[in-house]
Formats: C-alpha cells, structure tokens, sequence
C-alpha cells in the first residue's frame, strides 16, 4: 500500500472536479483509470503525483501525507508524465534523460557513477541508445514518447504516473509505447498508474482498470469486471458489445452506438 | 469562454464576438466624451455646451478655435493611437509574444535615431531654422527613418520566408543599434537640444493640426480593412508553422502584408505625434483581457489604444497646468496601473 | 551495449564543452590586457605589469593603477553581470524578447537616481549609485510581490514579464517626466543612459563587488533547477523541484546582477539581451554550461566595446554602450541569420 487517495476533493478556480474520491494503488501493478473526457482522470492523477493539492481529504505515500514530504525525497520513489510535454528546441535524448536524474543530485555532487547508470539503464531499456545524440525534435512521436518515459525512468522510482502515454500517437505507436510499459513493469516490478483512452488498449494491458464518472469511482477492479456491458452504458452512455480479445484473451469492447 | 455570434446577411456571413463588440462600442463612447472634454481646454476654456456650439455652428465665435486648434488636435490623439495599438496587435500576434512592439520591427526606433540626429545636427545652429524643421521636417524625417529602419529589419530577417522567431531576433539586433546610436546622439548635443529631441521621443500631441490627422486618417481608412481581412489568417498564424500550412493559410504572404500594414501604421502614427510610448504594447494586451480572447482583437486593440492616448493626452494637459507634458509620459503612468489591475484579476 | 554507447559520448561532450569554456576563458584575458594597456596614453604591457607588481610611480604606473585598472574590473563585474542576468531572465521566462532589465531593474534604478537628485541634491557619483541600487531592488521585490499575489505556486513567466514591463514603462514614464523638467537631472541621466565603465574609481568597484558576487553565486545555484523547470512546471514538480523556490532565487540573482551593473555602468542591459543568445548557440539549452558561457561572452564583448571605443574618436571617448550595440548587434544579427537559431 504505497500510495493511495482518501477522501480527496480536487478542483480548479470555483470548479470543483472531484469530490471526496478513495482510491488505493496496488503496489506492482498496472492500473490504468478509465472514463469520460472531463470525468476528472487526470485531475486524480495530478493530485496523487502530488502536482494539484488536495482541496479536503488527503494523498498518502507509505503512509504519509504526501504534501508533508520533502518533495525532492517524493520524487526519488514516484515518476510522473504530464500529458503532452514540452522540451526546449534542440534538446538531445541523452540530455533530456539525464535531467531525470535531477532529484538525485545536488551541487556537489552532480553526476555520480549511479547517475550514469541509471541514464544507461534507461536509454537501453527504451531502446534509445542509438538515438541518444538526436534532437527531440527530429525524432517520431512515438520515439519522442519513449524519450519522456526514459527520462521518468532514470529518476530511478517504483512508481511511475503517466498521464495518456499515448495521445497523438498511432496505432503502432501506441502499442510501441505500452508494450514499454508492460516491459518496465516485468522488469523490476514497478507499480505503474495511466490515465488512458483506448478501453481495448487499456484492457490488455493494465491488471487492474478504475473507470470514473463525474468524479467518482465507479468500479475499480480486473479487466474483464470493470469492462461490462452494464458499465459502458453507465459511465460512457454506450451501447456496446463486449466479447473476448481473440489475441490477448482480455475483454474487448465493440461499440454499436449512443444510448440514449 | 469566449461566445461567438454568427451575422448573416443576404448571403454574406460574419463572425462576432460578442465581448470584443461590446468593448469596441463602449470604448467608441468612452472615446467621444473624453475628445470632447479634451477640446474644452486651451487659451480659452470652454464648457461641453460651448463645444458643441462651436462645432456645429459655424457663426460662433469659437468655431474657429475648434475647428482648426482642438479637434484636429483630438483627432491626431486619436488616430495615433489607434494606428499604434493595432500596429502592436498584428506584431504580437505574428511573433506569438506578449511582449512585442513596432520597436522589434525597427519603426519607431528607426524614426527616433532619425529625428534626434535631425535636431542635433541642424539644432541650436540654425536657431531660426528650428520653426520650420519642427512643423516639416521632424514629420518626414521620422517617416523616412521608420521605413527605412523597418526595411533594415525586414531585409536581414527574411531568409527563405519570413520566421516569426527570427524576426524577433534581429528586430532586438537591429533596435539594440539604433537605440543606442539614439543615445549617444543625446550625449554629443547641446543639453537644450537634448531636452527638445526628448520631448519628440516622449510623444506630443502639442500643436498637432489637420496635416497631422490626414496621413493617419487615410493610413487607417486604408490598412484597418485590409488588416481585418489578415485577422482570419492571424487567427491561424497563432498555431505553429506546420498547422497553418494544414489550415490553407499561404503563410508567407499573408504574414508578409500583415508586417507591412504594422510597418506602414506605426510609421506614419509616428511621424504625427512621435513615438508614443506603451500604446502599442499595452492597448493589445488590455483589449485581450476586457474581451477574453486568446489574442489581441484587432478593432478593439485600435479602440483602447484611442482611449489610452486620449486619456493621457487629457491629463497630459490639465496635471500641471499651465506646464504640459508630452503625452508619451502619461500613457504610461495611466496604462502600466491599469493593465497590471487586470492581469492581477485574471489571477485571482 | 546502452552502456557503452552513452559513456564515451558524454565524455566528448565534456570535453568539447570544457574546451570551449577554456577559449572564452583566453578571450577574456586577451581583452583584459587589451583594456589595461589601449587607450589615448598606450601602455606597453610589459610597463603595465611592472605597475601592478612594482609600482614606481611613474606617469604611467599612475595611469594603469588608478585609472585602467578600476575601468577594467568594473568591466569584467558588469560583462559578468548582465551576461548571467540575461540568461537566467530569458531562461525563467522563456522570452527571448527578456532583457535582465526586465522585472523593473533598470528603470528602477534609473528612476531613484533622478529622484534622488530633485529631491534629494544628491551630488556625488557614489550616491548616485546607492540610490541606483536601491531603486533596482525596489523595483524588482514590487513587480516579483505583484506577480505573486493572487497566484498559486508562484508568478507565471508571462505574468511577471508584462507586470515588469509595466512597471517599467512607468517608471520610465516619471523618469522623463523629471528630466524633463531639470536640466541637471538630464545632464546625468543622458550619459547614465549610454552606459560607460570609465571614470569610476576603486571605491566603486568595491561598493559593487558584494552584490555581484552574491548574484553570480545564486545563480549558479539556481541553474540545475532552471533546466528542470525549462522542461516545463509539471515536469519540474515531478523532478522534485519546488517552483516557488526557483523563481525566487532566480529574480533575486538577476536583480543583484542588473541592479549593481547598471547601477555603476548605466543602462547596458541589452549586454544581457543579446549576449545569452550568442552563449546558447554555443552552449545548448544546458543552464550550468550557458550562465558561465553566457557571462565570460559578455565580458569579452564589455571589454572589447570599451577599448575600441577608447581609440575610435580621439581626443573624445565612445560610450561603451555605443560600441557595444554597433559592434556587437550586427554580429548578432549575421549569427541569427546564418544558422537556424537555438529556441528557449
């Protein structure tokens, strides 16, 4: 139980998003929260990685109220990805991974051999290596995204928030980029939470989904019990038919139409 | 949220928002009264009634005062001012930047350089000459040294098209020259001199007469026009390079006239009335922010620079009194307060 | 294999960096003997630095001891200073339109000095600066405080730049209003506004020298936590950085910077408009390597302005501001037009 949001009020402005919303994330798995567009996803997502104060209630990290930790000490053990970030003009991988190691580092000691490690480990891992001297900004979209998760990555934490990995990209590269995710989850067991749109996508590769409505949890559990029918018309006012992915063996959902 | 309205008429269709009509309109009346309160100064004061005696009816024995002293005064405060701001509208939103003026396109630093060389070098001199350099040659001085500043910016700025990034750059290269040509100009001259090109760089509105109101009036009869047909590709040009081309905008040379008509605007405003501090700047930005767009609407920003530049000419005139400042001085202390009032609400 | 691959290159890249710093390191002592021995009675640099080790108290011992050598320290203060100030205002603000000037230094600074002389009969050059200093700080803690009120996590870069350049324009506007009005006021203000590193004794130079000092080393504190913060403020947060902190430690070196450059030099604030842009196309967007890059340009430049403008128009001097803009503006311009400019 690593990190988890209890009665948490969030807003913006005089608007008021979310309203006294628990969610625990299981540690070592992948949970991907699902629901509408303005149903608050990535509000929640912002609080738990600590980028939107909770307005009553609170977000606990081991325990802990995680605004009450330090937020360098935060940053050592929780990764997060806004949507759609930007990077200076002219900024090389290498460089923007190496930025990940940013909480790691203090004045005096600003690239340590674990440093270098960690940036080597990510590189590789994101299948970067090779591309580490190339501007972002000559690189594909689905490219750019991995350099982003690898910069996550080299902070060197167990938990990592990704806010729709996956926006703008393809088909193709949507999947590149969460058979990523699946990957850094085996390797080392991190406990990974996306804000994702695709439910197929978001079916096959997360262990646990958490569809939300209008700001509250509707249903948080595996694949095939969140993915019903029943639900689809509930939280997404869709008719559709759910059967069984022929290749991954996990809910797929097939739309007919708009309920009305 | 910004609401927009459709008007349709017999087959033609416009698109109206309805807060940036709202101030264009409030502002038109705003910009009446304060013309109006700005002519009841001088030798002679008159009353609102008076004025309007005097405008309308031609026997009256202040029709003259009016009609050849004050309302072209009033008007060139005006026209300036709108010329101005709409020139920092159309610049600010091509380089997609808040804090872009004409200054980055070489215009009123091109006219000043031109101008403070004019009175130093002819100057204290020629002290009988000085009369006839103030009423025809600072005008024409400042028209030239804005064009020809503006060109230097345009020429060296355009490489293969024009990239509002690198306009930007070597419009702070090219400022960076001129300004400090400007400067040292100042330091050679006689301190009189010295005080006299200052006052022209501070903008003044002293003694403006009907030759002053027509170059801007026709500058601005013929560019608002075509600036309000630029505005749907401006709309565009705020997205980057790549989503304009998808947009069907032809980019360079939509861009291309748009600078043109900034250029062409400031220049002239600039040779009436000098360069008038802020306006260009600030008129945009405060219309952005009473309208609630996401950039600078065109005929608003004109409104409010009116506004700004009436507004400071009028306590310009009546702060000190009988001394009368350039009214460069006061658009700044009367815009800087108000524009930070509202960026300080939007926050809140 | 990604372990091979990333270490080496780092390495080149280390060491190209450093060679690159060790060149503007050269350029900087060239113009520093340059600066110490030009000028309308040449010093040959062998006399110079028997002056400096073992004074005789000749002629031009006098000269090189109370005179060239203030100048030239007080050039290297100021071309570090508004060098690095430049670079962290358009780094924070991520405009390249920002001049180190921009929250309200300069005219601040410009305003006390002209204040402090109709109200005050401030006289003396000392003075002058004392009131240029305070009014740089003044300036710079109102336009940060207005961009802090109301606003959560601190002032936004767009925010703070139109509120500094507003108040800037007010400033300015009070400014001209009082010269203006008294001659003498405007006898100092126009040389003031050129900008010149001449004529200014040692005492200046220590006055100055707490605040740069102070200013240079929040500065490099503050360049880690701008390249986070360049990646955007999530991302930044992510990373561990705390905004607020930033952006506080950043306006205060810029304003310790800016304050006591222009405060003693005048208002040579576009030194810090363009130099940072040179220093980038150098140095990448990697703040640690830009702000020592971005300061030892602006010396070089400083130092190279003031000397040719020492020689150009005999018997007179050019101000080094004047120099500076002829000089180094329209290399800057062929630069940007040369190659596709590095972007903030």
């Amino acid at each position: 139980m690593r990190l988890q949001a209890a009665a948490v009020k969030l807003g913006y402005g005089e608007r008021t998003v979310v309203d006294g919303l628990d969610l625990v994330v299981e540690p070592g798995t992948v949970t991907a929260i699902i629901g509408p567009n303005g149903c608050g996803k990535s509000t929640l997502l912002r609080a738990l990685g600590r980028l939107l104060k909770p307005r009553g209630g609170e977000v606990l990290l081991d325990g802990k109220r995680i605004d009450r930790i330090p937020t360098r000490e935060v940053a050592k053990v929780l990764g997060l990805l806004p949507q759609a970030p930007t990077a200076p003009e002219g900024l090389t991988v290498a460089d923007l991974v190496v930025r990940g190691r940013h909480p790691h580092q203090t004045w005096y000691r600003q690239w340590s051999s674990d440093d270098e490690a960690a940036v080597s480990e990510a590189l590789a891992m994101t299948g970067l290596a090779d591309l580490a001297e190339r501007p972002l900004d000559e690189l594909s979209g689905g490219q750019r995204q991995r350099a982003w998760i690898s910069m996550a990555l080299a902070q060197g934490t167990d938990l990592l928030l990704l806010d729709e990995p996956t926006t703008f990209l393809d088909l193709a590269h949507q999947v590149e980029v969460l058979e990523l995710v699946r990957r850094l989850h085996q390797a080392a067991d991190r406990t990974i939470v996306m804000v994702l749109h695709d439910l197929n996508l978001a079916a096959r590769y997360a262990d646990r989904l958490v569809a939300m409505r209008e700001g509250r949890v509707i249903i948080a559990g595996a694949p095939h019990e969140v993915l019903t029918e029943e639900l689809l018309r509930e939280v997404f006012e869709l008719d559709a038919k759910v059967i069984t992915d022929p290749v991954a063996g996990t809910p797929l959902v097939i739309p007919i139409g708009p309920h009305r | 949220m910004t609401t927009v309205l459709a008007l349709r008429v017999a087959g033609l269709s416009w698109r109206v928002r309805p807060r940036a009509a709202a101030v264009t309109l409030g502002g038109l009346l705003l910009l009446g009264v304060l013309m109006a309160l700005n002519m009841r100064i001088g030798d002679i004061q008159m009353s609102l009634a008076e004025v309007a005696r005097a405008t309308f009816d031609t026997a009256s024995a202040g029709h003259f005062v009016i009609m050849d002293l004050r309302l072209p005064r009033a008007l060139t405060g005006a026209l300036v001012g709108a010329a101005l701001a709409l020139s920092g509208a159309i610049i600010q939103s091509i380089a997609r930047n808040p804090l872009a003026s004409p200054e980055i396109l070489g215009v009123t630093t091109g006219a000043s350089v031109a101008v403070v060389a004019g009175v130093v070098v002819s100057g204290s001199a020629y002290g009988g000459a000085s009369g006839l350099l103030s009423t025809l040659g600072i005008p024409a001085l400042a028209l030239a040294g804005g064009l020809v500043g503006a060109m230097i910016v345009y020429t060296l700025a355009w490489r293969r098209g024009l990239d509002g990034y690198r306009l930007v750059l070597v419009g702070i290269g090219v400022a960076a020259v001129f300004t400090n040509v400007k400067f040292w100009l100042l330091t050679i001259g006689d301190v009189n001199d010295t005080s006299r090109a200052m006052v022209w760089i501070s903008g003044s509105l002293n003694g403006r007469g009907w030759e002053h109101v027509r170059p801007v009036g026709v500058a601005l009869a013929v560019l608002i026009p075509l600036a309000l047909l630029g505005a749907r590709s401006l709309d565009a040009l705020r997205f980057g390079d790549d989503t304009i081309t998808g947009l069907g905008v032809r980019m360079n040379l939509s861009r291309a006239l748009l600078i043109l008509a900034a250029v062409l605007l400031a220049a002239v405003a600039t040779a009436s009335a000098g360069p008038i501090a802020f306006v260009a700047l600030a008129a945009p930005q405060i219309a952005l922010r009473l309208a609630r767009c996401a950039q600078p609407p065109l005929l608003s920003s004109a409104v409010v620079g009116a506004l700004l530049t009436t507004g400071a000419d009028l306590i310009a005139r009546t702060a000190f009194s009988p001394v009368e400042l350039p009214v460069g001085i006061v658009t700044a202390v009367l815009g800087a307060p108000y524009l930070i009032h509202l960026i300080w609400r939007a926050r809140t | 294999m990604g372990a091979t691959a990333v270490a080496p290159r780092s390495h080149t890249l280390r060491h190209r960096r450093l060679l690159l710093l060790t060149v503007l390191l050269g350029a900087v002592c060239v113009t520093v003997v340059l600066s110490v021995t030009v000028g309308s009675r040449p010093v040959p640099p062998a006399d110079a630095w028997q002056a400096l080790t073992a004074p005789a108290g000749t002629e031009s011992h006098i000269i090189v001891r109370s005179l060239r050598v203030p100048r030239t320290v007080l050039g290297v203060l100021a071309g570090l200073a508004l060098g690095v100030a430049g670079a962290l205002m358009q780094g924070h603000t991520r405009n390249p339109l920002a001049d180190p000037g921009l929250l309200g230094v300069t005219q601040g600074a410009a305003f006390a000095m002209v204040a402090s002389i109709i109200l005050l009969g401030a006289q003396s050059l000392l003075a002058y600066i004392w009131f240029g200093l305070a009014g740089a700080l003044i300036a710079s803690v109102g336009v940060f405080a207005l961009g802090m009120v109301g606003g959560r996590g601190g002032p936004t870069p767009v925010t703070l730049a139109l509120a500094g350049t507003a108040v800037s324009a007010f400033l300015y506007a009070l400014t001209s209003a009082i010269v203006l009005l008294d001659e003498q006021a405007m006898d100092v203000f126009r040389f003031w506004q050129a900008g010149s590193i001449a004529a200014r004794g040692p005492d200046v130079v220590w006055q100055v020298l707490p605040f740069v000092v102070a200013g240079l080393v929040l500065a490099m504190v503050n360049a880690p936590g701008l390249n986070a913060l360049s990646l955007g403020e999530d991302v930044a947060r992510g990373l561990g950085q705390r905004i607020g902190l930033t952006r506080g430690v950043g306006v205060a070196a810029v304003t310790l910077l800016t304050g006591a450059a222009v405060a003693a030099c005048g208002s040579l604030a576009f030194v810090g408009l363009i130099v940072p842009h040179l220093a980038r196309s150098l140095s990448g967007t990697d703040h640690r390597w830009l702000l020592p890059y971005s300061g030892l340009i602006g010396v070089a430049l400083l130092l190279l302005a003031d000397v040719i403008g020492r020689v150009v128009a005999p018997p007179g001097e050019l101000e080094v501001g004047v120099v500076l803009a002829l000089l180094g503006a329209p290399f800057f311009v062929a630069l940007v037009r040369r190659r596709k400019p590095v972007r903030l």
